[in-house]
């Protein structure tokens, strides 16, 4: 069975047909072709998929689309403005908080989420929100860094 | 003008010139590919560890509305590998199976549901065998053999002793034998594995896109297994989400992608799960060790006798390779002399292990670290004291000839021994507390590439065209390691242009030179110095322009990036004005810079495999680790790791941080947590939950020291960052935790339920002694 997905996405309102059972991952990345959230696991182990739902962290592989009809999604394509980088974008790129890359779209839209309900989190608030995405590249430290530095340039005004 | 000056690019912080893409989700992996009518690939895998294969029925599958293409063993009878001496595996298996998850059969269908559905159609009929899950049942009398070729299980045995280990034992003050186990463990990488395959039937060519570190591999593979010209393959390496080993190989899902990609007809991918990509495996096997080490009174070594035994899985892989490596790298790090060496590579009923970061090195170091420090403590010695007594004085070769001419472990271990304040701390802590340290090493490239050609290392080439920009052409993979930004730096560097003129382009056979990959933390090494000689070649050329335009000697034009002059009065002339003379002579500039290692970097000849282990640069590591240990839960924190890394020189201390603190991260995750872990030949731990990788809470600040040795043969003094540090992390956990309870553990990983055993056994023991 198929319904009518009426939602916001990355700021743009949206009108879709989709199967009862398909997984807000699986639409974005299939129909709407927003490739940036990632498929890591084979579910819910390892938080590359996260989004943002209504400005809170949700893993879009055990998400269905329908669930989401109404609501705000922000996918990490729908950060920054103007073509440039968000502050938290910007942050990991410069501290290298992406390596490969792969796992960086959900540690950047869980970042993203925090900072939008704490601006100056301390690493343990830091290491709370990002507990549950997993980055085989950086060990972390650098992580943490840029979480931080997105801080200070979201404090100078850059968007998280 | 006289304060123009060119610009430096290389040793400070610069961010990856591909970041952009990674943070903002435009980066594009292979999954993210797609194509018009494209079909969805699923594998079928045996469920079965070791059995003839009676027959293999896809009739079911075949007449399922959607399936497009069908692909078995009987479709292939080509073999590849990795090894031009061990290609035995088939892609799809024919005739045996060899561990649970062998694939065996491929759909192809217009979806993924339908494919799905396809493989639960099929069936296998076969005959069962003994199967074999550990070396020992592998190599007992009578077992059935995995291979024909290879009776008896060994895949590769190997011996050495060079001096007299009886000699040395008997000039010892202390000799102590011990055991250890180091369970299996997996890359894990967080992209799964995939592949797009795109068949052009009317020109009978392929184009395969592949999650790799060696494209050149796979080109060569697919060459192979498809029976087609290589001219006829294509093959390009889009974002790779990882690697650290397990994709140095072409791996059974590229080939399997490309054959049914050639039997439908059209474009085929093929992404396989998590719990796949862990069978698919190629990490590093399950190792058992005996080591027995001879000590003076004053620190020095004085013999070394190693035995291990490497459970390979059902295939060599790079498995001939790896356990020399655990023999041969015994050397290199200090001062040894009398060392003996028996090494076994076991074919067993497991999924094939392979190269994983510190390939070969890793479980050999963490025993030989940990008896170091066991022994330093018998003899009342400072573990720092024990390692400087048996520095190595570069340049040298050692015993079995591998050449040193750059060290800075001592410098490592100054560094380490100051920043954790060893002296003033060590012994001092409180209860349950406990300082460990540890040394490592690895090499910068392998100096003989697997495919021997002849042909240099490698080759990079510059073209540079009337707009003035530089594109840097290389099959080097970057994998998230920082290549491209890396040679981009070096070719800006020689030009004293900003990294901002230069774009790169890697990773498509139409249009790179070949590369021999990503692996052995070969790059910055080899392909570094070609992109040193290509950017020296084009300034040479850029040069003769600037002094045909102002009439000068080339001798006499100075070349300050932005601007070319005759002498520090004239003007000069702008880039873009001698890029536009140097065309006006030539057209499109487009120049070659080849890098090949000199035969005394080769290695020896004193025992059959003794080339493995030769390179051109060692890079070394010291680190210290600090623990905390709950004695009532058997948890263990690690609250600090402090890390040298001596990397010849940092082309981008950005990168090589983040490389140190990588490899020192993904050696806790082997010592304390991760485990590939079989029930009756099923790896039940094929998922990110149960194979436990280190979260975010369980990781501890990483301070990296960098050390430049300056290595004589090096791009600008530079050896290898992104695996040397990660050995040396495991001795110095188990050595720390020793420090803090004294209890020593020999078998990895150290997980809370060893830790509480091992508490819970003391506390009985003393119990029972009336304490």
């Amino acid at each position: 069975m198929a319904g009518i997905l009426d939602f916001t996405l990355n700021g743009r309102q949206r009108v879709d047909a989709v199967p009862d059972n398909l997984l807000l991952l699986d639409y974005l990345r299939e129909i709407v072709g927003l490739t940036g959230t990632k498929t890591g696991c084979d579910g819910g182990e390892c938080g590359a998929c996260t989004v943002l739902l209504d400005d809170k962290p949700r893993l879009s592989c055990l998400t269905l689309a329908a669930s989401v009809a109404g609501r705000r999604v922000d996918t990490v394509e729908g950060l920054g403005h103007d073509g440039r980088l968000s502050a938290v974008q910007r942050s990991f790129h410069e501290k290298l908080g992406a390596q490969c890359g792969y796992c960086t779209p959900g540690f950047v839209m869980a970042s993203a989420g925090l900072l939008r309900r704490n601006p100056r989190p301390s690493d343990d608030e830091i290491k709370e929100a990002l507990g549950s995405n997993i980055c085989r590249c950086t060990g972390y430290v650098k992580i943490i860094e840029a979480v931080k530095y997105a801080a200070d340039l979201a404090a100078q005004g850059v968007a998280p | 003008m006289n304060d123009v000056a060119p610009v430096h690019s290389i040793g400070g912080y610069v961010p990856m010139v591909d970041g952009p893409e990674k943070v903002s989700g435009r980066a594009k992996y292979t999954a993210d590919l797609v194509r018009p009518g494209l079909l969805a690939g699923r594998i079928f895998r045996s469920p079965y560890a070791h059995a003839e294969i009676l027959e293999v029925d896809v009739a079911a599958a075949a007449r399922l509305p959607g399936v497009k293409a069908i692909v078995t063993g009987a479709d292939c009878d080509r073999t590849f590998g990795v090894l031009p001496i061990a290609r035995t595996e088939h892609p799809l298996a024919r005739d045996k199976v060899r561990y649970k998850g062998e694939p065996v059969a491929a759909v192809a269908a217009v979806d993924d549901a339908t494919a799905r559905k396809a493989i639960e159609l099929i069936r296998m009929k076969v005959q069962e065998l003994p199967a074999y899950y550990t070396a020992t049942a592998a190599l007992a009398p009578g077992a059935v053999a995995l291979h024909a070729r290879r009776p008896g299980n060994i895949e590769r045995d190997v011996l050495f002793e060079l001096g007299s280990v009886a000699d040395g034992f008997a000039e010892a003050d202390l000799v102590r034998e011990a055991t250890y186990n180091c369970a299996e463990v997996c890359q894990n990488q967080m992209e799964m594995h995939a592949a797009l395959a795109e068949y052009d039937a009317e020109r009978e060519r392929i184009t395969v896109h592949a999650s790799t570190q060696v494209p050149y591999y796979v080109h060569l593979m697919l060459a192979q297994i498809l029976d087609m010209d290589m001219s006829r393959v294509r093959v390009i390496k889009p974002h790779v989400g990882g690697g650290f080993g397990c994709r140095t190989e072409a791996l059974n899902v590229e080939l399997i992608t490309a054959l049914l990609a050639r039997k439908a007809g059209g474009s085929v991918r093929t992404v396989i799960t998590r719990e796949e990509t862990f069978i698919t495996h190629r990490g590093r096997p399950e190792t058992d060790i005996r080591l027995k080490i001879g000590l003076r009174r004053d620190g020095r070594i004085t013999a070394v006798e190693c035995e291990c035994d490497q459970r390979g899985g059902a295939h060599s892989g790079y498995g001939v390779v790896t356990i020399l490596y655990s023999g041969s790298m015994l050397y290199a790090i200090y001062d040894l002399h009398n060392v003996k060496y028996i090494g076994r590579r076991v074919l067993t009923n497991t999924p094939p292990c392979g190269a994983f970061r510190g390939h070969g090195t890793v479980d050999v170091r963490f025993a030989f670290e940990s008896l170091l420090d066991q022994m330093a403590r018998e003899l009342n010695l400072d573990p720092f004291a024990v390692r400087r007594a048996n520095l190595l004085t570069a340049p040298t070769f050692t015993d079995n000839d591998l050449m040193v001419n750059s060290y800075g472990l001592p410098q490592c271990l100054d560094w380490v021994e100051t920043a954790s304040g060893w002296r003033a701390r060590q012994g001092k802590l409180a209860r349950g507390k406990g300082l460990g340290m540890a040394c490592s090493h690895y090499i910068s490239g392998a100096s003989k590439p697997v495919n021997w050609t002849g042909e240099p290392h490698a080759t990079v080439k510059l073209k540079l065209d009337f707009d003035g920009s530089i594109v840097l052409l290389t099959g080097a993979a970057e994998i998230g390691q920082g290549s491209s930004t890396v040679l981009v730096q070096t070719v800006a560097e020689v030009l004293g242009l900003d990294i901002s003129r230069i774009r790169i382009v890697s990773g498509d056979s139409d249009v790179v030179p070949k590369d021999n990959g990503s692996y052995s933390s070969r790059v910055t090494f080899m392909v570094g110095n070609a992109a040193i000689e290509a950017a020296q070649n084009l300034k040479g050329m850029l040069i003769a322009a600037a002094a045909r335009k102002l009439d000068a000697a080339p001798g006499d034009i100075e070349c300050l990036g932005e601007v070319y002059r005759a002498g520090a009065q004239d003007k000069g002339l702008s880039f873009q004005e001698v890029v536009t003379a140097a065309l006006a002579e030539a057209g499109t500039i487009t120049v070659t810079g080849n890098y090949s290692t000199i035969p005394e970097s080769h290695g020896g000849k004193k025992y059959r495999g003794a080339a493995i282990g030769g390179a051109m640069g060692y890079s070394y590591s010291a680190q210290v680790v600090e623990v905390s240990v709950d004695e009532d839960t058997g948890v263990v924190s690690v609250d600090k790791v402090w890390v040298a890394h001596d990397c010849g020189k940092a082309l981008n201390r950005l990168t090589v941080e983040g490389q140190v603190q990588g490899s020192v991260w993904m050696g806790m995750g082997q010592a304390m947590s991760e485990e590939a872990a079989y029930h009756d030949g099923l790896l039940v731990t094929a998922n990110m939950l149960d194979y436990r990788v280190p979260t975010i809470f369980d990781s501890p600040p990483i301070e990296v020291g960098i050390v430049e040795s300056n290595d004589p043969h090096g791009p600008f003094g530079a050896k290898e960052a992104g695996e040397g540090s990660l050995a040396a992390f495991l001795p110095a956990l188990t050595n720390a935790i020793a420090d803090a309870i004294g209890v020593r553990f020999n078998d990895l990983p150290v997980t809370p339920d060893r830790v509480f055993a091992a508490l819970e056994k003391r506390r009985r023991a003393r119990g029972n002694g009336g304490e």
